[in-house]
Formats: C-alpha cells, structure tokens, sequence
C-alpha cells in the first residue's frame, strides 16, 4: 500500500512529488497481470501548467488517479506540499448531478456557508454560462457541461487542478473556445494543473511542460518545457512549430 | 444517465380535457354496463350500482365508513412506513455489500415466497391477535419486495459520482442527499407505488383474520349476511381512497423527483 497526502512542509503549496515504482492491474480471466506504470518520479513546481500525454491506453488515466489519491493499490507515494491541499478533479465526462441544477451543482462544490457561494454568478459569466444556474445539466449540450464542470473545478480555488482529456469529444470551434477559457482562468488565478490528452497542439498551446508517456514502457520518456509566451499560445503557426519541436515531427 | 419515462411517452399529444373526458367516459360506461347487467339478471347477490351507492351513502351518514376506512388507512401507513424504512435499509446493505447478498439471498427469497396468509397466521399465533401482531405480518409480507427493488438501486450506483463527491469534499451527509438519494429515488418510487397495493390488501385480510374494526373486518361482517351491497360499497369506497393518494401524494411526488428529466 502506498502513502497519499502525506503533509511534508519541506514542499511549497502546490507543489508535489510523484513516485511510482509499479502499478499492476491484477489478472483477469485469461489476461495475465501486467505492470500499468513503473519507475514513475515527478517533481512539480507551484503554479506550473502540466501536461501529460501519450496513446491511450498508456496509463495516464491511472496516474491521474493515483495523484488524485483516488487510488491508492501502487509501490510508491504522493506527497503534496504545504498544510492544506485542495485538489479539483475535472473528469473527462463531466459527472454533473442530473438532478441538480448547473447553480447547485457548483454550490455543492463548496463548503456549506463559504463566502465563495456570493461568486457563483460571477463564475457563471466567466465560462460563459451567465442565465443558466437554475437549468439541469441533461438540458444543456455537452459544450455547456463541460463548461459548468470548468466553473465547479475553479471556483474552489484548488491548489492543485488535474485535468482528464476534459475536452475530448467535443467539435473543433467549442473545444478551441473552452481551451482559450481555461488560459484565461489559469492567467487570472495561476495554480498548479496536471493535464491530460492525447492531442498534441492541445498538449502544446496549454503546458508550459509536457510530459510524453509511453503504453510499451509504461514510463516517461520524455520531459520538456514549452517554450512559448503567453501571447504566442494563441498563434496557430508559433504552436505547431513548437509542436514540431517538441514531438520531432517533420 | 437517462431513462425512459413512460408518462412522459404515452399521451402526450393529447391535451389533459380529453383524457380526462375518456376517464370519466369509461368509468359511466362501466356503470352503465354494470346497472344494465344487474337489471336483467335480477338476482340479490347481483346489486345494481344505484342500490351499492345507496348502501355507501347510509354507511356514511352513520358514521361506520369512515371509521373503519379511517382504521384501516392507519395500519397501511404504519405498516407501510415500517416495511419502506426497513427493506431500504437491508435493499440497501445487500446491494453493496457482496458477502453480506451472497449469504442473505437465499433468505430473501424465501421470505419472498411465504404466502401472505402464513405470515399472518404464525404472527397472530406467536404474539397474540393484537394491533402490533397485525402490523408486524402486514410489514413483514412488503419488506422483501421493498429490499429486492432498492438492492437493485445500490447495486447500480455510480462510480464516477462517488468519486466526483470524494475529490470535492462533498462529506458524508451531502453524498447521502444528494448523490446516493437521489440515484435510488426511482427505486423507493416504485417500490412505493407496487407497495401501497399491496399491503391494503394484506391489511384486509389481516382484519378479517383478526381483528374488530377497519374494512376487512367489516367486509367479514357483512359476508356473514350475505350483504353483497354492503361488501360492494366498502369495495368501492376504499378503492376511491386508494385513487385519492394514488393521484393527490404518490404521482405528485413522482412528478418533483422526475423533474430534471429531460
């Protein structure tokens, strides 16, 4: 079994050291149980934006988990810094309560009497989502959801935000729009995101470091920074030419 | 996460006047039939409507309707109660807890399948023919039913909610009312609703059986007399309350829990 959370004051707020020695997925039926992740050492700055990427099926799923202490079967530990850490999980549906609405659905984010609650409409607008606090979430399209699952992971102000391919599956324009949003979250409050994705100019216009995981190694193969300004994030050509770069497409 | 909802399926192009009109259509058209039928057979255990509305209309005036419908309403709502408490709460453990299903199963199944009247006949004759025996057989015959219907219900909660409510603190009061609550709502709705049915008509048998007042005792009453009128008019006076609460509290209900739906 291994240790998650534990409170080591040595490390800034926000900041956290991943190690994993292995992770097995116990056999099943006939499949024989094989190592998901190994030799896994992360060490990460406050306010830095991560993203992790790699084919799918490689694990980085699993890893998210086991940094959101949601699984705890592994050789190794989590330690995240400072006293009080508050993780927000943006899962890659949006896992809204149907039976609540957008409005209440952020609210129960929330510490019962948080002075926070008085910021809800003001999140609202921000994702774009002003008038719609009192719909249910199967109402909405799955652009909208993702949207009020945006506004629920910010509005408790997390110290660390891990982020599951959040966008996946949506069309082009609605996907680009809820990047460009999440930019403009992240500027006006900078905290410490772990991203997921397979999209490689997803991976590159959002991380100011990338990491790329392989399914055969089961590992991390490789560790860089994107070397990009803020402004240039939104320059279609300065992107794939970093893309290039970092993946070494020709 | 999205159901069907048949209500919302069947009858929805036509406005709510026009099913109401066939309602009650169908209802005089039964009448019609039933006076029709009665009049031509001319037999004394075949009573005409007109003759059983009578016969409801002297019981009510003399008081003796609404006290014994009164007394059998109270030991459906207690009985009911008792049997939505308990058999949620081992639906419940047994759904989540696989060792625990696996070892109570098979008892489940046979309380499943003890005839009603046996129940009733072994708590009349372990605790005496007392108003706690009565209510205890009536509960004891709904909480299999209620606990086979909300296991399924926890059996199927999700996953991904749970650890939505874990990452954000939810605590484990928020998660009970408005995580798992409201995920096992359609199955405490129809484990209400088959309920209701059935145990008003064990808590008539249980009357019959054993005790002085409430409808089942006096549908016995009136069989010793041979009195189809009377028997017919209690029938359909309880039948009427049963509709009352069907429409006034139960679909009512059901339309607040629904109402996220798309």
């Amino acid at each position: 079994m291994a240790a998650v959370g534990d409170r080591v004051n040595t490390l800034a707020n926000g900041s956290l050291k991943v190690r994993v020695e292995r992770k097995i997925f116990p056999a099943s039926g006939t499949r024989e149980a094989q190592p998901v992740l190994k030799n896994i050492a992360i060490d990460i700055e406050p306010r830095s934006f991560v993203v992790i990427t790699g084919p799918s099926g490689c694990g980085k799923s699993t890893l998210l988990n086991i940094i959101a202490g949601l699984d705890s079967d592994f050789e190794g530990d989590v330690q995240l810094g400072g006293a009080e850490t508050r993780m927000g999980y943006i899962f890659q549906s949006p896992r809204l309560l149907p039976w609540r609405t957008v409005g209440e659905n952020i609210a129960l984010a929330l510490p019962d009497g948080d002075p926070r609650h008085g910021r809800i409409d003001e999140m609202l607008r921000q994702v774009g989502l002003e008038g719609f606090a009192s719909q249910y979430p199967e109402r909405l399209s799955l652009g909208m959801q993702r949207r009020a699952a945006l506004a629920r992971g910010f509005i408790t102000e997390p110290d660390i935000l891990l982020m599951d391919e959040p966008f996946v599956s949506l069309d082009d324009p609605t996907a680009q729009s809820l990047r460009e949003l999440l930019i403009g979250l992240w500027n006006r409050r900078p905290t410490t995101v772990i991203f997921i994705t397979h999209d490689r100019q997803e991976a590159v216009m959002l991380g100011t470091r990338i990491l790329r995981m392989s399914g055969a190694n089961a590992t991390i193969v490789q560790d860089e920074t994107v070397r990009l300004s803020p402004s240039e994030r939104t320059d279609r050509d300065k992107v794939l030419a970093e893309q290039r770069r970092i993946f070494r497409e020709t | 996460m999205q159901r069907l909802n048949p209500a919302t399926l069947s009858g929805t192009a036509q406005p709510w006047w026009l099913r109401v009109a066939w309602g009650v259509g169908s209802i005089i058209g039964f009448l019609v039939f039933w006076e029709v039928m009665a009049l031509l057979i001319q037999h004394r255990h075949l009573p005409t409507p007109t003759a059983v509305f009578a016969a409801m209309a002297r019981e009510f005036e003399s008081g003796q309707l609404m006290f014994h419908i009164g007394m059998t309403l109270y030991r459906v709502a207690v009985a009911f109660v008792l049997a939505m408490l308990i058999g949620s709460a081992i639906g419940i453990v047994m759904g989540r807890n696989g060792r625990i299903d696996q070892f109570f199963d098979t008892w489940l199944i046979l309380f499943l399948n003890l005839p009603a009247l046996v129940v009733i006949i072994l708590c009349y004759v372990w605790f005496g023919r007392t108003e706690v025996a009565a209510i205890i057989a009536v509960a004891v015959n709904k909480i299999p039913n209620v606990a086979v219907t909300v296991r399924e219900g926890a059996r199927s909660l999700s996953r991904d909610l749970a650890e939505m409510a874990h990452m954000y603190r939810f605590g484990w009061w928020k998660t009970l009312r408005h995580v798992t609550l409201p995920q096992l709502a359609p199955y405490f709705m129809a484990s209400a609703r088959t309920g209701l049915s059935l145990v008003w008509k064990i808590v008539l048998v249980v009357e019959l059986l054993g005790r002085s007042d409430g409808v089942g005792f006096q549908l016995g009453t009136y069989f010793q007399m041979f009195d189809v009128s009377m028997i017919l008019a209690y029938a359909l006076a309880f039948i009427i309350v049963v509709q009352i609460i069907e429409f006034g509290i139960l679909q009512p209900i059901a339309a607040r829990v629904n109402r996220w739906r798309r």
